[in-house]
């Protein structure tokens, strides 16, 4: 048994968690909602089962450097199961749960997997279904039992009956997975986490213990996180942001990870916990914000004035004292009342009235919203970094938040760029290579050792970065000027009726977009106004809503115009698109990044209809149903126009 | 799908209902065994749900005989069927709008609660702890059929049909013996269909819950049950294997109609 208690030995994710069950035995590790209550697991409790688990595994065959499939939503057992694989020198190989059996057979093939963990029998199903293509894959383990009793396949077993082999396991021999511990070493690979895929095909990439604990560490001092956090964690399990978060964090600072009931129960779960520590993509946020105003048109005018006036105080105001500045007195007590009123009793709608730090990242967030948080006293903040990084490159400091930064290097993180404006790093938490791929590996990090994040972008007179877009999708328009498809599309997608945007561009005299159109925002306002649809399709072609969305565009436009470096990137033409944009049909990633080419190639006849002038364009589109059936949807799509402004702004261009 | 049942829970023998001169049923005999997913079918006004009303009570056959769990059953009122592990859905929902789908649920527990009026009110000593066990078992039930995000929602906001699925959690929370089930399809999209039937097949097998179910949709009724009934303006004109009834002559022209 390693009896080492000293700092310098804990570099490994078994041995923090060994570390907590002796230092803090009785504190929870986590909690899960089932059958109505919370129930609690203390970090001696989870030690105990991760080692059941391991152990199980071991009697099973698991070796040294094996992968461990673990698919399924956030439940402890699948958490304890990543522990478990690392506590046997495994490689835990984590899938996104809702991924199309089809999609799963590739990381299977790829990571040459031998022994998978997952969720219930739909995934068990995807399992049997991808069997003949991966023949190596020789157990599946499930971990609920509910429909798997008609199941006979060999290579099936339950994690109650794996659990209970490695207990016996366990207590027989129980030098057997202390001496495994013992063997592990800081410059193991702790994971591979699958990147999304946007270019190409996903590829794994290898993490060391040494990295996420430098990673999760540095965050953690950062923001002085102590065993006292409650975080919930509800994001896939195979994101990088979940298990810097909820796995490699929590085992740092031995704070409390949450896991809710089950997907649609995470708002009500959210206010239970009311978790301290919190991280979101910015369209959780979004949907929020949304779903509070659009419950706050729904109520009484005496309500909805005294919202409005307060939201004019918390918006005057509200960032400022957060961040610590001088404040008028009149504004301070307004404030006051404010957060008696109305910032109070909403964040206690949203479960934020706990939170001490709350980021957001993965994709860009817009000001109105980000500011909205703020103003109403929530720390939200601001992170950049990638699945190569564990998430950890840039972190906003406290009290010095920009809207449209990403904040400063964290610690240990040196950040430079290159001469295209491309962001390069380096630091203890850069991947160790990509699976098998070493031309990739090659590619990514230069001969100094910084890894080429492929993002563009620059730092302000303060130092603080700031993104602009993928330097690959960086072009030019015939005319020589600059062409950010990303800027464009995020600062559309600012606005509550657009959920996504694809804008074009490169290589063409002007810049045109496609709009995906937010149903439950442009539904809801379609009620207000009485007009009649019969579903999305219907919606998004209606005169009306070309109208709203215009509007849109055109701000859109105003506020290129006065960028000396995007005024020629205004949009001329648009449409709305029929169907929305799915990651099923292959047109978004698994983390909701519009897929460029993909997109092209598909749409071509449309795009071709935006540059020729056409009023409107007959479309077929195959779409993929959730039960893997395929069907149509057929529309005529109208192409309107948007009005475009003369460039402004006297400020040079960077 | 080869399964084993075992004996017969309920044997109707020469069943024959009127309303006054209008013949409902005519004559009609058969069983229903354990663990099986039994489905009676027949165009409208052929007389399923009055074939149901019969099994749990609601109605009183003039002639035949029930034999229920190896016993006669003479003069039985609705409210006993319960208490003998009978429980039921109705065709139009009938759930208490205004309740929470939790105390709808619980509502199904009402049976099994043994303490008195005034223990409940003071929700003290023996009364709470029996209400701990029973909000026990209603988890369970909501667990089971995945409706937890909802809760706490009053039912009458619910659409058409997770109403659906929330009275068959109210039926299950009785634990019955026997699930009579009208209709539980009706009305409902693709999905919501199929949602369901994984539901049946899973209380069949995971309780081994013996039901009997009335459906229209054909396609339903052919995948998930093991015997089927067929009725035609109050008589049997089918009993057997979906595959048997499906190729039963009679079957074929009472659905089809025939040239006379």
């Amino acid at each position: 048994m390693s009896d080492s208690t000293g700092q310098s030995a804990l570099d490994t994710f078994p041995r923090l968690l060994m570390h907590h069950a002796r230092v803090r035995p009785n504190r929870p590790a986590m909690r899960e909602k089932e059958y109505g209550i919370w129930q609690t697991y203390s970090w001696a409790q989870v030690a105990e089962n991760v080692r059941a688990i391991a152990c199980g595994l071991a009697e099973l065959g698991f070796k040294r450097g094996d992968r461990l499939a673990i698919i399924g939503d956030n439940r402890p057992r699948l958490y304890w199961s990543v522990a478990a694989c690392q506590c046997l020198g495994g490689i835990p190989v984590m899938l996104y749960q809702d991924a199309v059996a089809q999609e799963m057979a590739y990381v299977l093939q790829d990571a040459e997997i031998k022994f998978a963990v997952v969720e219930d029998q739909e995934q068990v199903d995807k399992m049997l279904e991808i069997h003949p293509e991966v023949p190596f894959l020789e157990h599946v383990i499930y971990d609920d039992p509910r429909g798997m009793r008609h199941y006979t396949q060999t290579l099936l077993k339950g994690l109650d009956e794996l659990q209970e082999m490695g207990r016996i396991h366990d207590r027989n021999q129980s030098d057997f997975l202390n001496g495994e511990i013992d063997k592990g070493a800081s410059d193991d690979i702790s994971v591979m986490l699958y990147t999304s895929g946007t270019t190409g095909k996903p590829k794994g990439v290898c993490q060391t213990h040494g990295a996420f604990i430098a990673a999760a560490q540095g965050g953690a001092q950062f923001d002085r996180l102590s065993e006292q956090e409650d975080i919930l964690s509800y994001l896939p399990m195979a994101w990088v942001g979940d298990h810097l978060f909820s796995f490699a964090q929590a085992m740092v600072a031995g704070f409390t990870i949450n896991c809710p009931e089950s997907g649609e129960t995470v708002m009500t779960d959210l206010r239970e916990i009311g978790p301290t520590y919190y991280f979101a993509p910015p369209r959780v946020f979004e949907g929020l914000l949304t779903q509070v105003m659009i419950r706050m048109e729904d109520a009484g005018w005496i309500k909805r004035k005294i919202f409005h006036h307060f939201m004019d105080v918390a918006r005057r105001c509200g960032a400022e004292i957060l961040d610590g500045k001088p404040v008028s007195g009149a504004d301070r007590f307004q404030y006051w009342l404010g957060s008696m009123f109305v910032y109070g009793p909403l964040k206690n709608v949203l479960g934020m009235s706990r939170i001490r730090v709350a980021y957001t990242a993965g994709a860009a967030i817009g000001p109105d919203l980000f500011r909205f948080y703020r103003s109403i006293g929530i720390n939200l903040k601001q992170l950049y970094g990638q699945t190569e990084t564990c998430a950890y490159v840039c972190l906003q400091p406290d009290g010095q938040i920009k809207l449209d930064s990403v904040g400063k290097p964290a610690p240990q993180v040196e950040v430079k760029l290159a001469d295209n404006g491309e962001i390069l790093v380096k630091g203890p938490m850069l991947l160790k290579a990509y699976y098998k791929r070493p031309d990739a590996t090659a590619e990514s990090i230069n001969a100094d050792g910084y890894f080429m994040t492929g993002d563009a972008g620059f730092f302000d007179e303060d130092g603080h970065l700031k993104i602009i877009d993928r330097a690959k999708d960086v072009g030019k328009l015939t005319d020589g000027s600059m062409f950010a498809p990303n800027y464009i599309e995020n600062k559309l997608k600012f606005f509550q009726h657009i959920k996504e945007a694809v804008a074009f561009g490169n290589g063409r005299d002007f810049v045109t977009a496609f709009i995906n159109i937010d149903l439950e925002a442009v539904g809801n306002w379609a009620e207000r106004k009485g007009m009649a649809y019969s579903g999305y399709t219907d919606l998004a072609q209606q005169g009306a809503v070309y109208e709203l969305i215009r509007d849109g565009i055109e701000k859109v436009n105003a506020e290129l115009a006065s960028d000396p470096m995007m005024s020629a990137s205004q949009i001329k033409r648009f449409l709305v698109l029929h169907k929305e944009l799915d990651a099923d049909d292959g047109e978004l990633t698994r983390t909701r990044k519009v897929r460029r080419n993909f997109i092209s190639e598909r749409y071509a006849v449309l795009i071709e209809a935006l540059y020729e002038g056409r009023k409107e364009q007959y479309i077929e589109t195959p779409v993929k149903y959730e039960d893997g059936r395929e069907g149509k949807i057929a529309a005529t799509l109208r192409i309107e126009e948007a009005k475009t402004f003369p460039a402004r702004g006297a400020r040079q261009a960077a | 799908m080869e399964r084993k049942f075992g004996e017969v829970v309920i044997d109707l023998q020469n069943i024959s209902l009127s309303f006054g001169g209008v013949k409902a049923l005519t004559n009609i005999s058969f069983d229903v065994r354990k663990h099986e997913i039994r489905a009676i079918i027949g165009p409208n006004g052929a007389g399923k749900s009055s074939m149901l009303n019969v099994i749990n009570g609601v109605y009183h056959p003039q002639e035949g005989r029930i034999v229920f769990n190896g016993q006669e059953r003479r003069e039985m009122e609705p409210y006993m069927a319960a208490s003998q592990g009978i429980s039921r859905t109705f065709q139009n929902i009938a759930l208490f709008k205004g309740m929470t789908v939790l105390d709808n649920i619980m509502t199904g527990r009402h049976m099994k609660m043994n303490c008195g009026l005034l223990s409940h009110m003071l929700h003290w000593g023996r009364a709470q702890k029996e209400e701990i066990e029973h909000r026990k078992k209603v988890e369970e039930v909501i667990d089971f059929l995945e409706i937890q995000s909802i809760r706490k929602t009053p039912v009458g906001r619910l659409p058409y049909g997770l109403q659906k699925r929330v009275e068959l959690a109210r039926a299950l929370a009785a634990e019955p013996e026997l699930l009579l089930l009208d209709e539980p399809m009706a009305g409902m999209n693709v999905e919501e269909k199929q949602d369901m039937c994984r539901f049946i097949l899973d209380v069949n097998d995971q309780f081994g819950t013996t039901i009997v179910l009335i459906e229209h949709d054909m396609g339903v009724v052919m995948d998930i049950s093991d015997r089927v009934v067929v009725l035609d303006y109050g008589k049997k004109i089918g009993d057997g294997t979906p595959d048997e009834v499906k190729s039963n002559p009679d079957v074929i022209a009472a659905y089809l109609g025939t040239s006379h």
